[in-house]
């Protein structure tokens, strides 16, 4: 029998420890339960010879491809936008990119400024010390003081231009067109026992040398440290509740299998976008037939992925191919709403240094341009150490019938249902992403490039899983309120990409670490009347 | 584990064909072709998870060529090769995948292409810190930042 504990925190991933370290000050009794494990550098794929070749199989950011035991299966049929994910100590910061933009204040106004969606019942400066906060703790690279955006203080200066980044800005700035060394999570120096970072390139799939930020190196120890208990391959079932309509704990498998219940005082979710609605959904019960926390009927609704409309090609100068991290610059030019574009709001730009070979050759064959016979070698070549690419992260707007529901077939090993998506992009969107193609083509004609191809979108580019337990003041249009706490259910708080009520253009997983430790010190200041 | 059922001899011989079809060796770049027997041998060993999709590739390959892809001359073959590419499906895109990917991890194609033969850990690059004077016309751009309040 588990002792019940005052804070029971899902998922330990980016939110969950953000939250977890935030809370642990309060000496509360905290456990997290993890579905997966805790990571084992020395296997990160960086570390063989066969680096690449992961990135297709076990080390595949889709987890219906990987298809680890600490995998969720889910059903994305009916999405033209795959979602990817990690799951184990670490959450998805275990293989994202890094890159580190933060929302705009203009992001948390969307109704007010643009007629459009709903504004935030928050804002920037309500946000702005736990970006800081965060930024310390995740321990950001940088270049303080970019004219386009919210000014940021990086602990670290900021990566090498390289060789791909000169070819990028001479072709920018011929433009006129703003751009930026992107603030990242990749470590310029040593950092609070993290090693610099040492150009192994592949770090979407893992760092093996620790520079790139990760919360199993940033977070977990200090939590750990601060007496939270973090409990790995538990995969939770669903949340229970009382007579009192409260959360009582949760039903989770344990590391053999075994059925278990843990009471607590206090249910943290931070299990993302797919993986918190799935959770809510899942917990339906007599008291909560349509799914817990959902009398708004919100949970699952208006998922937002941002679309990205990647463009590449190919220079005669080399490029760092796999010898950087991927990204390196930024550009916000199109940012804001310009109704002369055709569309509302805007897209973030998002530079990539090159591809190692094995990429380059797979990606280059698909594409036809890599031909069969003879003249393989001649034009792999001219291709390969050649490659830059611009990607256009455009903004979606919340849409209701874009959503996550649960799968009436899909299970995952425990017998859980699996969580199915239905997504469509929208003719805002797509208008947004041809000129985000366009706008793209012609830095890469200016940059002299050629063999210009384009995913649009790109098929496994869910890395953002937003708005699907939206955040308000209002019941009936929110699952969550200003600061977190379910309307519905006054002992539950969400602290993932789900309260997100409007996506902005840019990778949003500072932001949701921002919210996650802005709700922890709303929750510390409420603790005498937090279910209030 | 699930021990997938391993390729049949002449499911191994169109592999090695249709391989050799796509990247056949070089004199000029002093590269073997992907039909060589140290780059088979890796496809062979470390197929794994992907057994299953080459081997309905290659019973593809082998209903288009109706018969040994080899026994066909020179023009027959090109052309189930072009159907093969085209029509093959997620089956094709695999096999075509672990080909290239065992090829561009090979010893001597890879210092055919000036590469290091070495994981990129633990000795990582060294990256240029490039011309930081690039960005100043962006730093004499006005900041903007639009704002609801």
């Amino acid at each position: 029998m588990n002792q019940p504990v005052d804070v029971l925190i899902i998922g330990a991933g980016a939110s969950g420890a953000a939250v977890a370290w935030s809370l642990a000050e309060t000496k509360m009794h905290i456990l997290c339960l993890e579905q997966g494990g805790w990571m084992n550098p020395s296997e990160y794929p960086s570390t063989g010879r066969d680096w690449e070749a992961k990135f297709y199989g076990e080390w595949s950011t889709s987890p219906n491809i990987r298809g680890r035991a600490e995998d969720y299966p889910i059903n994305d049929d009916n999405s033209p936008i795959k979602v990817v994910n990690f799951n184990g100590v670490g959450g998805s910061t275990v293989v994202y990119t890094a890159h580190w933009p933060r929302l705009h204040p203009s992001d948390f106004g969307v109704k007010t400024l643009d007629g459009v969606a709903d504004d935030w019942p928050i804002d920037y400066d309500t946000l702005l010390p736990f970006f800081e906060e965060n930024d310390r703790m995740m321990g950001v690279s940088g270049l303080s003081g970019d004219p386009l955006s919210p000014l940021t203080h990086p602990p670290m200066p900021p990566q090498p231009l390289g060789l791909s980044g000169p070819l990028i800005a001479k072709a920018m700035n011929r433009l006129g067109w703003h751009w930026w060394p992107s603030d990242t999570t990749v470590a310029t120096t040593d950092y609070e026992g993290r090693a610099r970072c040492i150009n192994l390139g592949h770090c979407t799939p893992a760092c093996a040398q620790g520079a790139k930020a990760s919360t199993d190196i940033t977070y977990w120890p200090h939590a750990i440290r601060a007496g939270v208990e973090l409990r790995t391959h538990c995969r939770v079932r669903e949340i229970t509740t009382n007579e009192h309509g409260m959360a009582s704990g949760v039903i989770y498998y344990d590391k053999d299998g075994v059925e278990q219940f843990q009471g607590a005082e206090v249910v943290i979710i931070a299990c993302n976008g797919v993986g918190t609605p799935r959770l809510l959904l899942n917990s339906e019960s007599g008291k909560f037939p349509n799914g817990l926390a959902n009398s708004s009927g919100l949970v699952g609704k208006n998922l937002m992925f941002h679309p990205y409309a990647q463009i590449y090609g190919f220079v005669k100068e080399p490029t760092d191919s796999n010898r950087a991290p991927p990204t390196c610059l930024w550009s916000k030019e199109f940012y804001d709403t310009d109704l002369s574009r055709g569309f509302v709001r805007g897209y973030g730009i998002q530079f990539g240094r090159g591809a190692g070979p094995v990429f380059e050759a797979v990606a280059s064959e698909q594409k036809g341009i890599l031909p069969w016979g003879k003249d393989h070698h001649r034009v792999f070549r001219r291709l390969n150490g050649h490659r830059l690419h611009v990607s256009a992260i455009c903004e979606d707007l919340p849409e209701e019938h874009n959503r996550v529901t649960l799968d009436p077939v899909l299970k995952d090993s425990h017998g859980i249902p699996a969580p199915k998506i239905n997504y469509t992009i929208s003719e805002n969107s797509k208008a947004m992403m041809e000129h985000g193609l366009k706008s793209g083509r012609k830095i890469l004609e200016t940059a002299g490039a050629t063999d210009i191809c384009v995913n649009s979108p790109i098929p496994y580019g869910g890395w953002h899983l937003l708005g699907t337990a939206r955040m308000g003041t209002d019941p009936e249009r929110s699952v969550v309120n200003e600061w977190g706490r379910s309307h519905d259910v006054k002992n539950i708080f969400i602290v993932d990409g789900s309260v997100f009520v409007t996506a902005g253009g840019v990778n949003p997983t500072s932001t949701i670490q921002a919210i996650a430790l802005y709700i922890a010190d709303q929750m510390k200041q409420r603790l005498a009347n937090l279910f209030d | 584990m699930i021990i997938e059922k391993p390729l049949n001899s002449a499911q191994r011989d169109d592999l090695r064909v249709i391989a050799g079809m796509m990247i056949p060796p070089s004199t000029e770049y002093d590269v073997p072709g992907a039909d060589d027997e140290r780059i088979q041998a890796d496809v062979l060993a470390t197929l794994g998870r992907d057994t299953k999709r080459v081997a309905a590739a290659l019973d593809y390959l082998a209903r288009l060529a109706d018969g040994p892809l080899a026994a066909l001359d020179a023009e027959k073959r090109e052309a189930v090769a072009r159907e093969f590419r085209t029509s093959g499906g997620v089956a094709a895109a695999t096999l075509i995948r672990v080909v290239l990917q065992c090829y561009y991890r090979d010893d001597r194609v890879l210092r055919s292409l000036g590469l290091e033969l070495r994981p990129p850990f633990p000795k990582g690059h060294v990256l240029p810190d490039g011309d930081w004077s690039l960005l100043d016309p962006v730093k004499a751009r006005p900041a903007k930042l639009r704002r609801a309040t």
